[in-house]
């Protein structure tokens, strides 16, 4: 055991045990603690080996932000909804328009997110994202108050399948001022 | 796969439902869910306008800022807590459509459309309103797909209790015996009624017509005596049974009796 050939078992009882993203390099330092020396680009191999082996079953690695997991194919998960079904994975409209205001112009502050959505942004929405994780404070704006600055984190990229914030689908264009005057003096 | 997505519009013959029918009865909670899906008062505009079908630019603030007020007269009817942000944007488009019906000079009018500030803040919004419906859709953990894994769930922290079976007995004791300890509660009736207080003032002013007001209490009554016979002497004068009377250079009060109706 523990030998090189036997990589690919090691890569996976990692991923498997850690039950969350983790990267090449904690990989890496993990045997490294039990005195197995491997490089990067070997660990990456035994992923691709172990995504072979995967293809036909139901479960896969993904990257996402925070590294690589293993996790269920999308298309088992029906079965397995009703198990983790809690209220907390149904998210309101409030708060999908305050994390993607978030994601897009970040950072940002509850006055600018209140400036686009037109409406207070409760405390609770804030706190829930928190929770989650899906967002941090990042510092606060040098104006009167000093209001927090909040930017998206991994967790919440990793949440969605993604690894990085340009992943996340793309904004529709801005329709610019004059544009918009110009339709309406012509009309 | 089972959506937990976004609420779309509900789907009639394969056409989006974006007013309910006139014919159909629809219980009043129901139309509250269908209210409560609003996001705030921009979500509301967008929604009349789309319902419409026209340009956000094509915005006709009369008409719409009618169903606007509508809509949240409505939604004040079924009592859905409405956010101050309701009204304000209400306001703007009173404000708006009252810009809009008085007569401008040319070059004012060239110079600035009143709608451009609120067709902008609806173009932006509508933005990141479109992405957050797309970014909703995305698959999520724990919605759409799920991870695998043989990780221990997570526990909170606890702290191991460390007590001997002397101390469970001596607290077990202490608790047993608690009630020996427990105090009665004895209500204490009002000693002294202003009530009683006031017909035994008129009594004394009936026969002597004028006392002094330290003479309406007695020492032993202690403050409880003061009060009842200060609020006594002040609902005889509010009520005009007496006068309180006090000369300028003494600290004495007197109490006078009032002739009612003589005066």
């Amino acid at each position: 055991m523990n030998n090189l050939e036997d990589l690919p078992n090691l890569v996976e009882s990692i991923l498997f045990g850690a039950g969350r993203p983790i990267r090449l390099s904690e990989i890496k330092s993990l045997m490294g603690s039990q005195n197995i020396d491997v490089d990067l680009p070997s660990i990456k191999v035994a992923l691709n080996s172990l995504e072979e082996r995967y293809a036909e079953s139901s479960i896969e690695i993904k990257e996402v932000a925070s590294g690589f997991r293993m996790q269920i194919k999308k298309n088992y998960g029906d079965c397995l909804y009703p198990l983790w079904n809690d209220t907390s994975s149904r998210l309101s409209k409030a708060l999908m328009e305050t994390i993607s205001i978030i994601a897009y112009k970040q950072p940002v502050t509850r006055g600018d997110i209140e400036d686009i959505r037109g409406v207070t942004v409760s405390t609770q929405i804030i706190r829930s994202l928190l929770d989650r994780e899906w967002i941090k404070v990042t510092g606060y704006r040098d104006i009167p108050g000093r209001p927090a600055l909040y930017e998206t984190t991994k967790t919440f990229l990793n949440d969605l399948n993604l690894k990085s914030t340009s992943d996340l689908p793309p904004l529709p264009e801005a329709i610019s001022a004059d544009d918009s005057l110009d339709k309406l003096e012509a009309g | 796969m089972k959506s937990q997505a976004q609420l779309a519009f509900p789907q009639l013959k394969g056409k989006d439902l974006t007013q309910l029918p006139d014919n159909l009865f629809i219980p009043p909670e129901a139309l509250e869910i269908y209210l409560e899906d609003f996001s705030g008062p921009m979500d509301v505009l967008l929604y009349l306008i789309q319902k419409k079908d026209i340009d956000i630019l094509d915005l006709d603030v009369s008409e719409i800022t009618d169903q606007y007020v509508q809509y949240i007269e409505l939604m004040d009817t079924l009592k859905i807590e409405l956010a101050a942000d309701y009204l304000v944007m209400a306001a703007t488009l009173a404000h708006i459509k009252s810009r809009m019906l008085i007569p401008q000079s040319e070059e004012e009018e060239e110079e600035h459309d009143p709608r451009s500030e609120l067709i902008k803040r609806l173009q932006e919004y509508q933005r990141y309103k479109t992405v957050s419906e797309s970014i909703s859709n995305l698959p999520r953990l724990d919605r759409d797909f799920f991870l695998a894994s043989t990780s221990l769930p997570k526990f909170k922290d606890r702290v191991p209790i460390e007590i001997s079976s002397n101390e469970l007995a001596s607290i077990f004791y202490e608790v047993s015996t608690r009630p020996k300890f427990s105090a009665h509660h004895e209500i204490h009736f009002e000693e002294l009624s202003t009530q009683e207080r006031i017909s035994l003032i008129l009594s004394i002013l009936n026969k002597r017509n004028v006392i002094q007001f330290f003479q309406t209490y007695q020492k032993n009554e202690g403050n409880q005596g003061v009060v009842v016979a200060l609020l006594a002497s002040l609902d005889l004068a509010k009520d005009g049974y007496v006068e309180l009377i006090q000369n300028k250079d003494s600290n004495q009060l007197y109490l006078k009796l009032k002739n009612r109706g003589v005066h």
